[in-house]
């Protein structure tokens, strides 16, 4: 396969902007990035980096000013079912749905997949996230770390292009989120699906990515574009990598008086 | 000095030794269930409760028109009963109820169906938002039995003068409560909605309206009222309607003959099919949806 064959998300030289109430805001000033297939793709800057914004803008939410996005070659101008995105907030389930009604809606209502296909697609991914016998409870009757997987198993059931993931364990406690990560990583290394993933953690950039962009804010430019060792790297490779990036990112001026690795 | 150390002293924390246990066992915990008495269980029951106030009130009722002894004032509740249900059986009421209730009924659609076009047009542009929150504005405090004279003169003597103005009765409160629950839908679900490709009517009927549920069952509600409440009004002010009059003529008709127990009765039919449609029918619709989905308790 060439290099070309397998890139699924190109971002070239794109701008955003978006206006408030009183300003014109400039979210990220001509970011360029690539995300092959399977890549676990992390976009790691602190808030006002305008990474969320550019999630959305790949979800097809906004236009660029500048610059194109192209997904598979096509160019990206609506949201659309070939990009899931997984949010943090526990309301993109919905409450009147059951969990497998929750999983089965995207797939009928795109109509990408019908009837019993949708059906068994959808028992087949709430069994990958351990939820089966959740099967038809209602969102409200769920942990936020159940209806977090809730989330990621409809997304993988349509199985899209890219999987977008705009910060989706910062709402859990420190406990789910570790275990949260450890099965997506699991999940990753069964599918081996290509995503998306933002991020304003360094820790858990390094856990979760294959690569990691760096973006500074105030606009959002690229700072640097890093290879992750992934959880499996040994200690000292991931701090020296964290201390980089912290570096990168702050400076020193911060760097002198916390610890590398704290986020 | 002496007390400078004693505070110190106080001050400094007590070390207490750390311990470790085996957990204690803890599966014989569920039999620890106690099942609640049968007048417990009772007294849980919210139709029993419910109840219970109503034959309470009717009590009060009977008793005071007793002492009161003025069946022309104030019938007691078992000489109101008695009339209502001799006239449900001889058809007399019955009639009248039919009759307002099919006005009612083509009234309450038409608004819903109205209510559902403007606020679905709210929902797809700025300029249906405009123009929803203006017409609100300016319709939503405007009594609809006001609209009355202008309806005769429009439509004149007829059903249909009675449905317009219900039809202004529901409108406005249905309107004002699905656009609300429109706007309050959390951003996140609207993005996984579109994100879905979902746009236009399939957006607002597979997400939005869903989503909004509980404010739309509430505008319902306030609508169903309001229809109620209008409808008696305009019978009572205009009467007869073609040639069968509804519950309000009833009621109009029984206070000519100054036949107490039956403005009664007429007015106790009205207070149960209220109580009926709201305990009964919104209740069921309520439990089936919003209670089951943890959106309202």
């Amino acid at each position: 396969m060439s290099d070309k064959d397998d890139l699924v998300l190109d971002v070239s030289g794109v701008t955003l902007q978006y206006k408030t109430p009183q300003y014109l805001v400039t979210a990220t000033y001509r970011v360029n990035l690539e995300v092959h297939q399977s890549d676990r793709f992390v976009l790691l800057g602190p808030s006002g980096c305008g990474k969320s914004t550019l999630l959305k803008a790949i979800g097809g939410f906004m236009e660029p000013v500048e610059g194109t996005i192209s997904l598979r070659g096509r160019p990206v101008t609506k949201p659309g079912p070939d990009r899931m995105m997984v949010f943090q907030e526990f309301e993109q389930l919905m409450p009147w749905k059951t969990v497998l009604g929750n999983v089965k809606f995207p797939m009928l209502a795109s109509g990408r997949f019908k009837g019993r296909d949708a059906h068994e697609r959808a028992l087949a991914a709430i069994d990958k996230v351990r939820l089966t016998k959740f099967t038809d409870v209602y969102p409200h009757m769920l942990s936020g770390g159940m209806k977090m997987r809730v989330a990621i198993a409809r997304a993988m059931a349509m199985e899209p292009d890219i999987l977008l993931m705009d910060e989706p364990f910062a709402a859990l406690d420190a406990l789910t989120r570790r275990k949260m990560q450890d099965e997506l990583l699991a999940l990753w290394e069964q599918v081996r699906f290509t995503m998306l993933f933002v991020t304003h953690s360094i820790e858990e950039a390094i856990v979760i990515g294959s690569r990691i962009m760096l973006l500074s804010p105030h606009p959002g430019r690229v700072r640097a574009e890093l290879n992750s060792p992934g959880p499996h790297g040994d200690e000292a490779e991931i701090s020296h990598l964290s201390k980089h990036i912290h570096d990168l990112l702050f400076g020193h001026e911060l760097s002198a008086r916390r610890p590398a690795g704290v986020a | 000095m002496n007390t400078n150390t004693m505070k110190k002293d106080a001050l400094k924390l007590r070390v207490r030794p750390e311990f470790e246990r085996d957990l204690v066992d803890a599966s014989t915990i569920g039999a620890a269930e106690i099942p609640l008495t049968p007048l417990q269980r009772l007294r849980n029951n919210t139709a029993f409760r419910r109840g219970a106030i109503l034959v309470m009130m009717a009590l009060i009722w009977q008793g005071y028109a007793l002492w009161l002894n003025n069946p022309l004032l104030f019938p007691t509740f078992s000489d109101t009963v008695t009339v209502m249900v001799r006239d449900f059986i001889n058809g007399e009421l019955l009639g009248r109820v039919m009759t307002s209730m099919k006005v009612l009924i083509i009234g309450y659609v038409i608004g819903v169906a109205l209510a559902a076009v403007l606020t679905t047009l709210a929902v797809a542009s700025r300029l249906g938002s405009d123009v929803l929150a203006t017409l609100t504005a300016m319709f939503n405090p405007l009594p609809a039995i006001a609209l009355l004279p202008l309806a005769l003169i429009w439509f004149g003597l007829g059903m249909w003068s009675l449905v317009f103005v219900l039809v202004h009765g529901v409108l406005w409160a249905i309107a004002l409560n699905t656009n609300s629950g429109f706007r309050s839908v959390p951003e996140t679900l609207r993005m996984s909605g579109r994100n879905y490709g979902l746009t236009g009517v399939r957006y607002v009927v597979l997400i939005l309206i869903p989503a909004a549920f509980p404010s739309i069952l509430t505008g319902l509600k306030i609508g169903w009222a309001f229809a109620w409440r209008t409808l008696i009004a305009a019978e009572l002010v205009f009467g007869v309607s073609s040639r069968s009059g509804g519950l309000g003529w009833y009621i109009f008709e029984a206070r000519e003959e100054l036949n107490t127990s039956s403005v009664f009765a007429g007015l106790l039919t009205v207070i149960v099919i209220g109580l009926l449609v709201e305990s009964v029918l919104f209740r069921a619709i309520e439990v089936r949806t919003v209670q089951k989905w943890g959106m309202q308790r």
